[in-house]
């Protein structure tokens, strides 16, 4: 069982309220950083020196939120209002079981029965603002006793792994995945340079603290560690998947946010390539990390994304291939240990 | 001018991969400025000292981008042809037919799968791209490889027309004013060429936070509204550079835009004033920057943007680079 | 001043986003008396420091209290003949409710100001698809009544427009007009700062009335990068119950202030007016946003290394209309709160809420109206 991934994906933080998972992630790299900070958003960020080889500061960036449900409103009957906190397709909140607020109040997001419904209902998609949170509470009194207007919530799922132990599923793999990655490195030997490691807040409502994780960090390159959707379903034409999982670490080429650094790309995929790492390139197009918040940040960071392909991502169950994630902490490890400043030399 | 316009749209530059725009231009340049560097996105920067000895010069930067619109490889079909995503704002209704070139010279034909309803425009997902490949192991682009698309430039009369006049012609107007500037000014020149414009004006973003420039001016094109049942628009070819007052991204500082307007009326200069509709450029990244600076466009007239025409009128052009080296020689008084 | 007055004056002027000048003046006339040091910046923010009273021998903290001054509006974008006559075709500066144009007058700013008419021709003279539908701006036009050649005398391509409307007042105690979004903030700031010229307050209050908020929060993240204050709260205007919304989340007008929670607030500045409420046992309401608060406190926040920022709104409703309406309460409430607020700022707030962030979750209970942390172990605000 990898206990850094259950640990991590089973802590709760959803955008705008990711206390739990900083406290929990600075626990387990206070040892083994040089020194770490928090900013006025709560972005985590901790300093592991180099061994002096290089004059260069390379940043490494985990998001720490994920994304949820925030609680609007309480009505006279108890029940609970929300809304999204972060991209979700409403079909994927009915029938789920979720915990509201800092004191972890278990309730569900119910629907009127089927038997109940009326001609041409069923098939209609129920919209998130007709849905409610139903914790137990008799009325508006009894409900504000133990939740509030403000409180964030999010799925109650356990962090598993599937027989044969190689493939996992949990919540928020998106990004705790990312942010185990970079915990190990943490705790790896130190690099020829230093090496700030950024556990960001709010990238799921608009790569927010990176923004001000990288101003800080005044970095000269950054590499970001991240969860991204695979899609890697039955499908009947030849457009293949955009990344699968089982089939190593997913390369960023360019998304909706950055066109990823050509210097940096190259040479994450010729380490790949002479360590025998496996990695995949993910199809360019849509989508956005932090790598778009970073590269832009001061006077610009050449930046580039290394991901763990996740399916049924801003679900409340994600899967993942525990070989791809023992991969990208490869294949981030070795691209960071080979990095130096002739790597980003334009000739 | 028509050469260095020439050499500039026909040159290999799709947002992320300016490299051989920016070895074009760069010994254009370099006789002219104090100072050329590379910033850590690959944005261009000559600098250009005032001379006169004040204490604190203004700072001003002057903005054209090198990257234009292309597409990447997205996916390699078992028989060997691509599908592809968009590099900018890539129209759907430009591709059938058009033909994109790689990197390393491999030129690619745009099909589009079978058309069920061909008074449809179909999506740039139904599209596909043949370079003669028959399966996927020969053939010569992998995902995540750019192109942009080729056409060659053509000039008929006054009427200039290329696949990446926008915004190549900026860069011409900047290297061109560069050339003609007086060897003393007033003002701590940095005129940038900047990067990845198209994909959100992410170059000159970084670039101005890197200056902190107190004046900046992008230069770059302009949509007309001169042409049949086009959306209205009080701007054409051939009339004049136009001083932008505001589009979907930025509003022109006030000062700024009287400033340019007394500035063209003084040296006899034709010109328009623009209200865009849609689009922005490097001039909004440059107002936010830092403490903001005072920001404005000078614009270039252009028919067909984001096709593989896009047709600028010469007079237009020289009125532009007029304009900027008159603008940039005299005093500020904003 | 009459609150009255003060919303008056400050409603009419006129500061389209991007040409703020005639609101600034009126602002600047207004908060000489209570600031040390006013100053226009170079993209049209206005800000008024006032000098807090602790130690002149280190640095003083600062607050930023942001309100936007910019106004929505029209900007020329064309000039058209027909029949001798000049008319203009006209865009719109910030989101502009499109539908309530028609029979609307306006000030065009042109060489000199000329009133016009928002007009268009009747559906019967629409294309079919256009019938039934918002007049567009390409169907509207704005009328001054001249010839084409006065016209182009007097109007350039880019002129601002803004509406004509004088405050009105209708019954208890409510106003309504243009650019209640957001001059009734700027108002708030104004009674903020009046109220702190009778109370001691130790950190430097930086007023700002900012520039282009409806368009790209300019002055927003401008003012904020040039200061660099400890804390910002931005003041704005929020969705009252009113026809179409009388969603149970949305307050009444005359409710008093409502304080966010969200992605954009720090828990520490939340905490910190809302102590204050409880200090002055005001009533406020509570905002929720989950990503963008759709106010500067967006461009505030990351600000370079960042800044702790809060939500403070005044219920408004017909948002983005010339018939914008407020409770002149709701406007008192907002300037009182904050000076208390303000005042209330001591050498330990900045290390308190960096706490915060790293202690953990320990209480349970809270009655109404009062919230978890407000009974933690060790309040930190």
């Amino acid at each position: 069982m990898n206990d850094l991934l259950k640990q991590l994906t089973e802590a709760v933080g959803v955008s705008g309220a990711e206390k739990e998972v900083r406290l929990l992630i600075r626990d387990l790299i206070a040892d083994h950083v040089d020194e770490w900070s928090v900013d006025t958003m709560g972005n985590l960020t901790a300093t592991k020196r180099g061994t002096g080889d290089y004059d260069m500061r390379v940043l490494v960036d985990a998001h720490m939120d994920e994304v949820g449900l925030l609680i609007t409103d309480i009505d006279s009957s108890g029940m609970l209002r929300f809304t999204n906190v972060g991209g979700f397709d409403d079909r994927a909140l009915l029938g789920k079981v979720v915990q509201v607020g800092p004191h972890k109040v278990t309730g569900v997001i119910g629907a009127r029965a089927i038997h109940l419904l009326k001609r041409g209902e069923y098939s209609k998609v129920v919209r998130i603002d007709a849905m409610r949170i139903d914790i137990g509470a008799k009325n508006k009194e009894a409900a504000s006793s133990s939740v509030k207007v403000g409180d964030y919530a999010a799925f109650v799922t356990e962090y598993e792994e599937l027989d044969g132990g190689r493939t996992a599923i949990g919540k928020a793999f998106d990004n705790r995945a990312g942010c185990a990655a970079l915990i190990e490195l943490l705790r790896g030997e130190r690099y020829p340079f230093d090496l700030v490691a950024a556990f960001t807040v709010q990238e799921e409502v608009g790569l927010r603290g990176a923004k001000i994780a990288a101003f800080n960090a005044r970095a000269d390159a950054a590499l970001v560690l991240e969860c991204t959707p695979a899609f890697d379903l039955p499908k009947e034409q030849d457009r293949s998947p955009n990344v699968a999982l089982g089939k190593g670490v997913s390369v960023y080429v360019m998304d909706a946010r950055t066109i990823q650094d050509p210097r940096l790309v190259a040479h994450i995929m010729a380490t790949g390539d002479s360590q025998g790492i496996p990695y995949q390139v993910r199809q360019p197009g849509g989508g956005g990390t932090n790598t778009g918040a970073i590269q832009r940040a001061g006077a610009g960071i050449p930046a580039a994304t290394l991901a763990v392909p996740g399916r049924y991502a801003h679900t409340p169950t994600m899967m993942i291939s525990l070989d791809d994630y023992d991969n990208i902490v490869r294949l981030a490890d070795a691209t960071l240990r080979t990095l130096t400043p002739d790597t980003f030399r334009r000739d | 001018m028509n050469d260095l316009i020439r050499s500039l749209v026909e040159a290999y530059g799709p947002s992320g991969f300016e490299d051989g725009v920016r070895d074009l231009i760069r010994p254009l340049i370099e006789p002219h400025a104090d100072e050329v560097t590379v910033d850590a996105l690959g944005n261009l920067i000559a600098r250009k000292r005032a001379t006169t000895g004040e204490a604190n010069p203004l700072k001003v930067m002057i903005a054209a981008h090198m990257d234009e619109i292309g597409i990447m490889a997205s996916h390699i079909t078992e028989k060997g042809f691509l599908r592809f995503t968009n590099i900018g704002g890539v129209g759907s209704h430009t591709l059938l037919g058009g033909r994109v070139r790689f990197a390393d010279g491999t030129l690619g034909i745009i099909g589009v799968d079978r058309m069920e309803d061909r008074n449809s425009i179909h999506p740039l997902n139904k599209h596909f791209i043949d370079v003669g490949a028959t399966s996927r192991e020969n053939c010569p682009v992998r995902v995540g490889d750019a192109a942009h698309f080729v056409r060659p430039f053509e000039a008929r009369g006054r009427h200039l027309t290329a696949k990446s006049m926008d915004d190549r012609i900026g860069c011409a107007v900047a290297i061109e004013a560069l050339r003609r500037l007086p060897a003393d000014v007033s003002h701590d020149l940095y005129f940038v060429f900047s990067v990845q414009e198209e994909v959100g004006t992410r170059g000159a973003e970084a670039a101005a936070n890197g200056i902190m420039p107190d004046v900046s001016i992008a230069l770059d094109v302009t949509l007309t509204g001169d042409v049949p049942e086009s959306r209205p628009m009080d701007v054409r070819l051939g009339a004049g550079p136009a001083i932008k007052v505001k589009d979907s991204g930025m509003i022109a500082h006030a000062g700024l835009v009287r400033l340019m307007r007394r500035r063209a009326e003084e040296a006899g200069i034709d010109y328009q004033l623009e209200v865009l509709e849609g689009g922005t450029t490097d001039a909004r990244p440059m107002q936010l920057a830092g403490p903001g600076s005072v920001a404005g466009c000078i614009s270039i007239p252009c028919r067909y943007v984001h096709t593989p025409s896009e047709t600028v009128d010469a007079s237009d052009v020289e009125g532009a680079v007029a304009l900027l080296v008159t603008l940039l020689s005299a005093d500020m008084e904003l | 001043m009459e609150t009255f007055e003060l919303l008056k004056q400050l409603t009419e002027a006129p500061g389209p986003t991007g040409n703020e000048g005639g609101a600034a003046a009126v602002i600047e006339s207004l908060w000489r008396p209570f600031v040390d040091e006013i100053v226009v910046d170079r993209v049209g923010s206005l800000l008024g420091i006032k000098r807090g009273a602790g130690p002149a021998d280190r640095p003083r903290p600062s607050i930023l209290l942001a309100a936007h001054m910019d106004e929505l509006g029209l900007m020329v974008s064309r000039i058209v003949e027909h029949d001798g006559n000049g008319f203009l075709r006209v865009t719109e500066l910030g989101g502009v409710d499109r539908r309530h144009l028609l029979g609307q007058t306006a000030i065009v700013h042109g060489t000199r100001p000329l009133t016009g008419v928002l007009g268009g021709l009747p559906d019967s003279y629409l294309s079919e698809k256009e019938r039934d539908k918002a007049y567009s701006y390409e169907n509207l036009v704005l009328d001054v009544g001249l010839p084409i050649d006065e016209v182009r005398r007097l109007v350039s391509i880019g002129d601002f427009v803004t509406f004509r409307q004088s405050l009105r007042k209708l019954q208890n105690g409510r106003v309504a007009g243009k650019a209640l979004d957001n001059r009734a903030s700027v108002t708030a700031v104004t009674i903020c700062l009046e109220h702190l010229q009778q109370r001691r307050h130790t950190w430097d209050v930086i007023a700002v009335a900012t520039s282009q908020e409806e368009e790209t929060f300019l002055g927003a993240y401008t003012s904020a990068y040039a200061q660099r204050p400890d804390a910002a709260i931005a003041i704005d205007v929020t969705h009252a119950k009113g026809p179409g919304t009388n969603d149970s989340e949305l307050m009444e007008l005359g409710s008093g202030p409502v304080l966010d929670i969200g992605a954009n607030v720090h828990p520490g500045l939340y905490g910190a007016l809302r102590d204050a409420a409880n200090a002055l046992e005001m009533k406020i309401g509570t905002g929720v946003h989950a990503a963008g608060s759709g106010t500067d406190a967006y461009a505030l926040q990351v600000a370079r290394d960042g800044i702790p920022t809060g939500v403070l709104s005044i219920p408004l409703r017909y948002m983005h209309t010339m018939v914008e309406t407020v409770d002149m309460g709701d406007v008192e409430r907002v300037g009182r709160l904050l000076a208390e607020m303000v005042a209330r700022l001591d050498d330990n707030f900045l290390g308190n809420i960096r706490e915060e962030l790293m202690r953990p979750e320990i209480s349970i209970k809270n009655g109404r109206g009062r919230s978890v942390s407000s009974v933690s172990e060790d309040d930190g605000a």
